[in-house]
Parts: structure tokens; C-alpha cells; sequence
């Protein structure tokens, strides 16, 4: 049977619907439309129903686009997700507001069950429902009370969901025209009032007086982490503890996967005969996998993190404060996430836009977040810095090359926000930003939830980003692997030729006849070949290389340089490849790492939209390639001008 | 005396008078609100915009945007 989940939002509806499916959900879209749909499958005995989770609303009628997919589907039998049973959830302390929606969906004759639920805070706050009263206003329409979150009543959910049986001919809940026209909003407006005043009437006598009560303890809270100056002290807290963990304990698992996947493409290239499709799976494909892999730790952490400020009620207190802060730069309070977590990676960062519900400030948001450092920038910045920065101390304690750092950070930030103000004035929308929004009690965060969240997230992020960083892994390694055969193969016979090739040692050769291979494969030539565009940057081929094979992931910057400068030192890459580095020469002498072209370069991978799985994700959230070419070429524009700029002051 | 919520002190509790908002006023009225609820200003953030109310026991934030157009009296003490 196909069922759907409806209700106003903080009602517990996202907890019955884990309840039900546990991990047999998938998130997909509704058909035309780019809302998120949420569905799953659960049996009662052996018979299997297929669960609809729909966007939480106060009415049918849409104030917002995820809203409309409600009034699109429930006044549309034809629709391919009209569901032949709904499961209406209220919560039960505050059954007038809830009940208009109900109210509309009987007079629509979906067969319903309503639940009851917070049960137990109803009970807390000495709220009495007569259920058999409230039944019989409702013929054919079981209801039932439960705890979601913690399961309670879940059988007798299952029974209600099969005694439920509506009979067509029952008599409207509303006397009116029903459904009002969509467009409206007078007829609307008048329905909802009418509802209201009938609720009002009926209600007193099925519940007894109504005491509301907000609890104690939550204002308590409230006062502390609303106010004007602990408030924000409080949020700067909670960050730095969650990228504390992010930063500081995800390198651990990160390194773990990325040591297993070197670990098994040199097994797997020994083991396996040589040719093609070894080279292949051991430098292309298993990289590419450890790649998207290596991410997953960061990812999980901070959904984790996430998943925990939103479940405890916390989140809707930050959106809160931060909404005057956002709103100049036409973002929203909800942009708070998705540009925290975009420091991390951007790819989460875009995916956690979705709660935002306003397109405009949404696509600001999933726009400027990847000028946010991600992780990604780490390796290519610690490396830069190291290179053309000096080790001294500004003012005698302050290290120039961390200031160095925190100021490519502060750049990033300053550039998304700067960007945002541009955007806010050319991108036009119908709907205004608004932020009537509820905020829930404090409550104790459910763990199965939380898991449940962090799960989607990965398998999202797995099959989305993962496919395309993969793609171009391998379309990278067929570049860097081939090129025109005399190309190739006199690159490596002039390497062959030289006296320090004749001096080296075994694996000296090897990779510098794979640097030789480099220097004459498609991307090697494409290197050279963009030159003349990259020199006023002052980049030379070799950077140019690097540059092209960091649109996979920023971080294979490092990996190429080393293939490049043909460094060989699995214990100490990182030092050996600075000395290479630094005695690079231009063929006038001069160095090629000079402090102009180190910033430049720094600048360079600070704007720069490096990342195709960014750009496939933005794609699928905004559900066309519009914004992510856009978001490349602004982005690229201001990496070019940016750069050139840094290369200009400096020389 | 008539005045907006946009206007209100802290902890100053008032009765709605009516709701103009050009787009959203149907969307706070699907939420409880009509002429005679009653509304407290429960917190300012801190720049003193968004407000949080509490209505029907329930706490709602609103821009100041939005809370000009939801006309009050004050509750006489």
C-alpha cells in the first residue's frame, strides 16, 4: 500500500518515519520537481507498504517551494504518489493548530490514521484528549496515541493502519467550497479561518482546558544561548569544538584509508601481470575509489555533529541568532550550516542546504560555498607556504606562516561573502525570504536518528560525488598515461641520455622515466600548451599540469608536483619535494617558487572552483548545469584576476 | 493603543488586532494566529532582529519584516 506521512513540521514526523523504515529508506525527488522526497518500505506481517515522508506544512496550501509538492499531490488522485492511506501526526499538546491540516486531508477523503504523539509531554502537562469524542467526529479515521522517539506504540499504529476504512460518503469536516483555488489566497484564507472557528468550538469539549505551558527548563536554555553576548561566545564554542574533531581526529581514519588503498594498488600491482588493465585499476581506479573514501570520516563527523545540534533543538537557536547577520549578504540564518560545514568540504556544506527554504538565499548559499577552505586546500597551502614564506615571527611571537594561513582562510570567507552581496542583487525570485519558523523544545537527541542521518548522508555522497571524482580519475590517468607515441617515447630516450639518469639508482630511474612519460603524455602537452595563458600568473608547464590534474581534487596538486620534479622518498615526500621545489630555475636563473608566484598560486587555489565533484553536486541540488558552469566560470574568473593581480604586486 | 510587534519591549505580552502581511499573513494564520491571540515577546537576538514569541505555547521566530505587519494592543495589566 502507498502510504503517506503528513504533518506540521516539529511534530515528530521525520522520528516516526525512522521508526518505521529504520534504514530501508532512499532519498530521490518527486517527479518534475526538485524537492526531496524521502520514502522507504516497512511490513506489517507480510504485507509490505511503501512510506512517503512529506515536507512538514500547517495547511495544504504552499508558502514555500518544498510545500507545494503537498497541495500538489494531495489534491491530485492521479498523481503517481497520491497515497492510498496517509498517516496524519500531531502533536498532542497542541492539537488545534495540528488538527487543521488533518481537517483538510479528511475533507479530500484520503482514508487517514491520526497519531497522537508526544504523548507523554501531553500527559506531563496534564492534557486530556477524549479519543472516542475526537473519533467520532471523524467516522473511519482510527487515532491512536504514541511516543515516537521512543517507539512507543508502534502496534498500535500497525492496527490502525489496517482497520482504517473510509467510507467516500462521509460528510465534509468544512461546509465550503474545498479545495480553494490555489491562487486564491482571499478564499484560502477564508477556508483556514473557518476551520479554525469550528476547531475552536469542538475542541474544548474533547480536550480538557488547555494549559500552555512552555517547559522551564527550555527557557532556562534559552535565556543563556539567545543572549546577546553569551549566545554567540556559546556558537564560537560549539564550532571550535566540531572542527577541532573534524580537523584533528578524521586525519586518523583519513590516513588509515588512504595507506590501504596505496597499500593494495602496490599489492595489486605486483600481483597482477602486467599491462593496461593494471595500470589502470592500480593508478586510476583504486586512487580515484580512496579518493572519494578517504572523505568519508570528515563527512560522517560532521553530519554527526549536525544531526546532533538539529535533534536537540539547538540549531533552530543558531539560525536564530544568526539570521541579522546573514541576511545583508541575502543569505539566511539556515546558510550558517552548510558554510561551516563547506570548510570541511563542500560537498556535505551543499547537500545540508536543502533545510533552507527559500531558493534565492539557498542558491547563494550552495554558490559562495566553496570559496569556504575546504580540507582539500590544506595540503596545497602547507606545502606553498613552507616553500616561499619565510620562518620568522611577526613581532617576535607571531609566526608569519600561520598568519599566512589564517589570512588564505580569511580571504575565502571575505570573497564568499563579498560574492554574495553580488549575487544577491542579479539573481531574481518570486518568493521573498522569510523566517516564520517554530523552534522546538530542547529534547535529548535520539542516536538512531542521528545514525540514520549520518547514513544517508555517506551513501549520498558515495554514489553523487563519488562516481564523478572516479570518472575523472580515470579520464586524468588515461591523459597522463598516454600521449602521442613519438611524443612519449623520445621524452623518455632524451632522459634516458643524461648523465644523471646514468648515475641514479633503481628507483630514481623509475620515476624519472615516469616524470619523462608525464612531460610527453596529453597532459603534459596540454600543460605547455596553456603556458601562454598561466605565464602572467607566473606559472610555468609544470604548474600548468599540476593545475589541470587538481580539477579531479585539489590535493592532487601535491601528488602531481612529485610526479612531476620526479621525487622519489616514500618516507619523506614532503620535505624532499620542497628541496626539489625550491632549485627549480627558470631559464633565466631566477627560481620558479618565488614568493610572487608561491602567492599567486595560493590565491590561485583559494577562488578556484577545483573540484568536479563540487560542481556534479550542484548540478543535482539545483537540478540543471546552469549554476555550476556559472559557479566556474565566476569562481575561475576570480582565481585568474585574483592571481594575477598577487603576481602583479609582487614582481 | 495599536502599534506593530515589530514595536514591542521584551516580555511585554499583546493581543493580535490584525494581520496584514501582503504574502504571509495566511501563513501565520494556518499557524494559530487570528485577531485576540495572544502573543508574548519572549527573546531578541541579539541585534534585535529576528524576534521569538511564544504563541499557544509554542515559540516562533519572526523577522522584523514580518512582525510590522501584525497589528497589537497591549494586554491591560
Amino acid at each position: 500500500m502507498k502510504i503517506a506521512l503528513f504533518g506540521n513540521p516539529n511534530t515528530g514526523k521525520s522520528s516516526m518515519f525512522n521508526l518505521l523504515t529504520g534504514l530501508r529508506q532512499q532519498v530521490s525527488n518527486f517527479p518534475g520537481v526538485t524537492i526531496e522526497k524521502r520514502s522507504g518500505t516497512f511490513k506489517i506481517g507480510v504485507q509490505k507498504h511503501q512510506l512517503t515522508d512529506f515536507p512538514g506544512t500547517y495547511s495544504i496550501y504552499p508558502h514555500s517551494l518544498d510545500e507545494e509538492i503537498v497541495s500538489q499531490v494531495v489534491t491530485n488522485p492521479t498523481h503517481e504518489d497520491f497515497p492510498e492511506l496517509a498517516i496524519v501526526v500531531v502533536e498532542a499538546s497542541n492539537l488545534e493548530r495540528n488538527m487543521l491540516l488533518f481537517t483538510q486531508l479528511y475533507d479530500l477523503k484520503i482514508p487517514l490514521v491520526l497519531v497522537l504523539n508526544m504523548w507523554d509531554i501531553a500527559e506531563k502537562n496534564g492534557i486530556k484528549i477524549d479519543i472516542p469524542a475526537l473519533e467520532s467526529l471523524f467516522p473511519g479515521t482510527p487515532m491512536i496515541t504514541m511516543n515516537a522517539r521512543i517507539g512507543l506504540g508502534k502496534e498500535r499504529l500497525f492496527a490502525a493502519i489496517s482497520t482504517s476504512k473510509r467510507a467516500q460518503e462521509v460528510i465534509p469536516f468544512y461546509n465550503g467550497f474545498f479545495p480553494s483555488p490555489i491562487n486564491d489566497k482571499d478564499a484560502q484564507k477564508q477556508e483556514i479561518q473557518d476551520r479554525y472557528e469550528k476547531l475552536r468550538a469542538i475542541l474544548p469539549t474533547i480536550q480538557g482546558k488547555k494549559s500552555s505551558v512552555k517547559s522551564t527548563f527550555s527557557r532556562k536554555l534559552d535565556a543563556i544561548l539567545i543572549h546577546r553576548f553569551w549566545g554567540y561566545f556559546i556558537f564560537s564554542a560549539v564550532l571550535l569544538i566540531i572542527f577541532q574533531f573534524i580537523f584533528a581526529f578524521a586525519t586518523f581514519p583519513m590516513d588509515w584509508i588512504e595507506h590501504l588503498f596505496i597499500t593494495l594498488s602496490t599489492w595489486l600491482s605486483g600481483a597482477l601481470p602486467d599491462g593496461v588493465f593494471n595500470n589502470l585499476l592500480t593508478q586510476g581506479i583504486l586512487p580515484g575509489i580512496g579518493g572519494v573514501l578517504m572523505f568519508i570520516p570528515q563527512i560522517a563527523l560532521l553530519f554527526f555533529f549536525i544531526a546532533l545540534l538539529e535533534e536537540s533543538g539547538y540549531l533552530s537557536r543558531v539560525v536564530f541568532i544568526m539570521d541579522r547577520l546573514m541576511r545583508p549578504f541575502g543569505l539566511n540564518g539556515k546558510s550558517i550550516v552548510p558554510l561551516m560545514s563547506s570548510v570541511a568540504c563542500a560537498i556535505p556544506g551543499i547537500m545540508a542546504t536543502r533545510t533552507i527554504s527559500d531558493w534565492k538565499e539557498r542558491l547563494i548559499t550552495i554558490i559562495i560555498a566553496p570559496l569556504m577552505s575546504c580540507s582539500a586546500r590544506i595540503p596545497v597551502y602547507t606545502l606553498l607556504i613552507a616553500l616561499v614564506i619565510p620562518k620568522t615571527y611577526v613581532f617576535g611571537f607571531i609566526s608569519l606562516q600561520g598568519l599566512v594561513l589564517f589570512a588564505l582562510y580569511s580571504l575565502g570567507l571575505v570573497a564568499a561573502l563579498l560574492l554574495a552581496l553580488i549575487l544577491k542583487k542579479f539573481i531574481r525570485s518570486k518568493d521573498k525570504g522569510f523566517l516564520i519558523m517554530e523552534m522546538p523544545e530542547y529534547k535529548k537527541p535520539r542516536w538512531s536518528n542521528i545514525m540514520i542521518s549520518i547514513t544517508e548522508k555517506i551513501k549520498v555522497f558515495v554514489w553523487d560525488a563519488g562516481k564523478v571524482i572516479l570518472a575523472i580519475s580515470i579520464i586524468l590517468w588515461v591523459l597522463a598515461a598516454y600521449g602521442p607515441s613519438d611524443s612519449m617515447s623520445s621524452k623518455i630516450r632524451a632522459v634516458k641520455e643524461t648523465s644523471l639518469y646514468k648515475k641514479s639508482t633503481e628507483p630514481q630511474k623509475e620515476t624519472m622515466i615516469a616524470s619523462a612519460k608525464l612531460e610527453g603524455s596529453f597532459i603534459g602537452i596540454t600543460g605547455k600548451y596553456i603556458e601562454p595563458i598561466i605565464s602572467p600568473l607566473g606559472y610555468d608547464w609544470k604548474i600548468g599540469i599540476s593545475l589541470i590534474s587538481s580539477f579531479a581534487a585539489r590535493e592532487v596538486f601535491v601528488g602531481s608536483l612529485s610526479t612531476i620534479y620526479a621525487v622519489h622518498d616514500e618516507n619523506e615526500r614532503q620535505e624532499n619535494l620542497q628541496t626539489h621545489l625550491k632549485e627549480a630555475r627558470r631559464s633565466d636563473g631566477t627560481p620558479v617558487y618565488s614568493l610572487a608566484t608561491g602567492a599567486s598560486l595560493m590565491v590561485f587555489y583559494v577562488f578556484a572552483m577545483q573540484c568536479m565533484a563540487t560542481l556534479a553536486v550542484v548540478k543535482k541540488e539545483t537540478k540543471s548545469w546552469r549554476w555550476p558552469l556559472i559557479q566556474l566560470v565566476i569562481m575561475g574568473i576570480m582565481a585568474y584576476v585574483g592571481a594575477l593581480i598577487t603576481y602583479f604586486i609582487l614582481t | 493603543m495599536l502599534k506593530s510587534l515589530s514595536e514591542i519591549t521584551l516580555g511585554e505580552i499583546v493581543i493580535v488586532e490584525s494581520i496584514t502581511h501582503p504574502y504571509l499573513s495566511n501563513k501565520l494564520i494556518e499557524m494559530g494566529m487570528q485577531a485576540g491571540t495572544e502573543l508574548e515577546l519572549l527573546y531578541k537576538a541579539p541585534f534585535g532582529d529576528p524576534i521569538a514569541i511564544c504563541m499557544h505555547g509554542s515559540l516562533i521566530s519572526l523577522r522584523l519584516d514580518e512582525a510590522k505587519h501584525i497589528h497589537v494592543t497591549s494586554l491591560p495589566i
